[in-house]
């Protein structure tokens, strides 16, 4: 651990993010299988469902352009997978470290403080998502189904994606008694990734009530944010989206540390 | 004391495969352990729900009414099913099927050999090899035919059935699914010794099979290198076969063959299972 060094005794939050995210790699080099395959998935979705599932579709109507099955899959294909990987990562391995390695709480008997713990976590997900985010977009502009520029900032979006659900989730979790309880969180991500215009478009809920609703989900924003960028149809919504995203994630973080406080401290 | 052993064989001895005289019949084998299963349903029966019933019928509103709601009924580019939403029910069921028979029969095996040694203990009764795969596989298809029941059930007021018995013959060829799947994987987990394996089979095994085996979409779409590739994968024998029945247009045929495909996996798998796991336990 030549890398560990040369940190400074009180820790700065960046030399303390750095030591946890390099915790982190250390664990998690040995699974490079289950690193590689996580890749996958998210294109065997998009070769499924946009090119088998596209061929008895035409076109989708997207900000009144008309944009073919897959390029309209593809986008939300990115924003979900995300998604799934910031929530498997900040509820499951958050929950397991906390409760059964008690690695939190060894991790407090040093110089770490529970802001720390909580930015590294985030911060490791984030880094880990964003390489399969990189790797999905170049799959997607190999295959034509980028049509602008704009797609470059799609990969931020995917981190401010990974960001918000990341946060709200390890906030959520610092609740869970028992595995049964993550019952309740496959109860939420199964109706936000089948519902937020992931699939087809919004337009399926009708004018009412119901849209709006679908319209205010987290995963709905980013899914838009995404097909926005992908398809050169930026518009003022954008914006609402990444302002939405943000105030998610940062509310989150510090609900986490609050309780975090709670847990592990008193 | 070597012609002891040689003429030992009382139940409780060491004997392990269907052993000679005195060993339990593979029925009494398998009912012998019917209050053990039943506990263990009664326990964990709430973790299923959610998984079992809940998640395939959001995927039936999702993926049927809504997109389905944007695909054309067109019966010459659907196999024959007069809307998407009755295209994509059977293929979904079927899939259904063989993702529960998967995931029943990847931890909890390694975990009765290697974390809770279940087996280990239930080895040290009268019960040999084979009765512990009998009715290991009992279980999960308990659970893979009432799941499947239940999900045929709800599907039944979205009028999507052609015939009356076509879904009860859909029904039985989606437990042919789940008992293909739940023995070759019981052979494949009992090998196993660490469980990062279950995390690739799901994802090089399970995803790509219930995207690909035309549960989703006609395989004819995927050009027609992939399509042969797909007809020689278990799930898409099960695919077709409960669509068939469910469309109401049987291939009399076909159907025979896709039941010889699924019944021989089966017994294939039933073989391994009982061979791996006799040589696993042996250490």
């Amino acid at each position: 651990m030549a890398l560990l060094q040369d940190i400074p005794a009180p820790l700065t939050p960046a030399a303390a993010t750095r030591v946890l995210v390099l915790r982190n790699y250390v664990v998690y080099k040995d699974a490079w299988k289950l690193f590689i395959t996580g890749f996958l998935e998210p294109v065997f979705y998009l070769f499924s469902i946009g090119i088998g599932v596209g061929q008895l579709i035409d076109t989708f109507e997207f900000h009144g352009e008309a944009v073919p099955y897959a390029e309209f899959v593809a986008p939300a294909m990115l924003a979900t997978s995300a998604f799934n990987g910031a929530l498997l990562d900040s509820t499951y391995n958050v929950f397991f470290k906390m409760k059964y390695e008690k690695l939190y709480d060894q991790m407090l008997a040093t110089p770490l403080s529970t802001s720390d713990i909580a930015r590294g976590e985030i911060a490791w997900g984030l880094m880990r998502g964003s390489v399969y985010s990189a790797a999905f977009l170049v799959v997607m502009a190999a295959m034509g189904l980028t049509s602008s520029w704009w797609a470059l900032l799609a990969l931020p979006a995917t981190i401010l994606i990974a960001f918000a659900f990341s946060a709200v989730c390890m906030a959520v979790t610092t609740w869970m008694k028992s595995w049964q309880d993550f019952d309740k969180i496959t109860l939420v991500q199964m109706p936000l990734f089948l519902f937020s215009a992931t699939f087809f478009p919004v337009e399926a809920f009708g004018d009412g009530v119901l849209r709006w609703v679908v319209e205010a989900t987290p995963l709905y924003r980013g899914v838009v944010l995404c097909r926005e960028l992908t398809t050169g149809v930026v518009t003022w919504e954008s914006a609402v989206s990444v302002v939405y995203l943000v105030a998610m994630g940062i509310i989150g973080l510090l609900v986490v540390r609050r309780r975090l406080d709670k847990l592990l401290l008193t | 004391m070597e012609s002891e052993v040689a003429t030992d064989a009382t139940p409780g001895s060491t004997s392990r495969g269907p052993g000679p005289a005195g060993a339990l019949s593979a029925w009494e084998g398998m009912a012998r352990q019917y209050d053990y299963w039943l506990t263990v349903l009664k326990r964990t029966w709430r973790g299923g729900v959610v998984s079992s019933f809940l998640t395939p019928l959001l995927y039936v509103v999702a993926m049927g009414v809504l997109l389905g709601g944007f695909i054309e009924g067109d019966p010459d580019k659907l196999e024959g099913a007069t809307s998407y939403l009755a295209f994509v029910v059977p293929g979904l069921v079927a899939s259904h099927a063989m993702t529960i028979a998967v995931s029943e029969s990847t931890y909890p095996v390694m975990g009765a050999i290697k974390w809770h040694k279940t087996f280990y203990a239930q080895l040290a009764t009268p019960l040999a090899v084979r009765d512990l795969v009998n009715a290991f596989i009992g279980f999960v298809m308990f659970r893979v035919a009432s799941a499947c029941a239940v999900f045929m059930l709800v599907i039944a007021p979205f009028g999507v059935f052609a015939t009356w018995w076509g879904p009860i013959l859909a029904w039985l060829s989606q437990v042919l699914v789940g008992f293909a799947f739940a023995t070759l994987v019981f052979a494949y987990s009992a090998r196993l010794r660490s469980e990062e394996g279950f995390g690739v089979l799901f994802r090089l095994g399970v995803i790509p099979l219930t995207l690909f085996s035309g549960a989703f979409f006609p395989i004819g779409n995927l050009g027609p290198v992939l399509e042969w590739l797909a007809r020689l994968t278990p799930l898409w024998h099960g695919v077709s076969l409960s669509r068939m029945f469910c469309v109401g247009q049987v291939d009399w045929s076909l159907a025979l063959l896709h039941v010889v495909v699924l019944a021989t996996l089966t017994v294939v798998g039933w073989f391994l299972a009982v061979r791996n796991l006799d040589r696993r336990l042996e250490v």
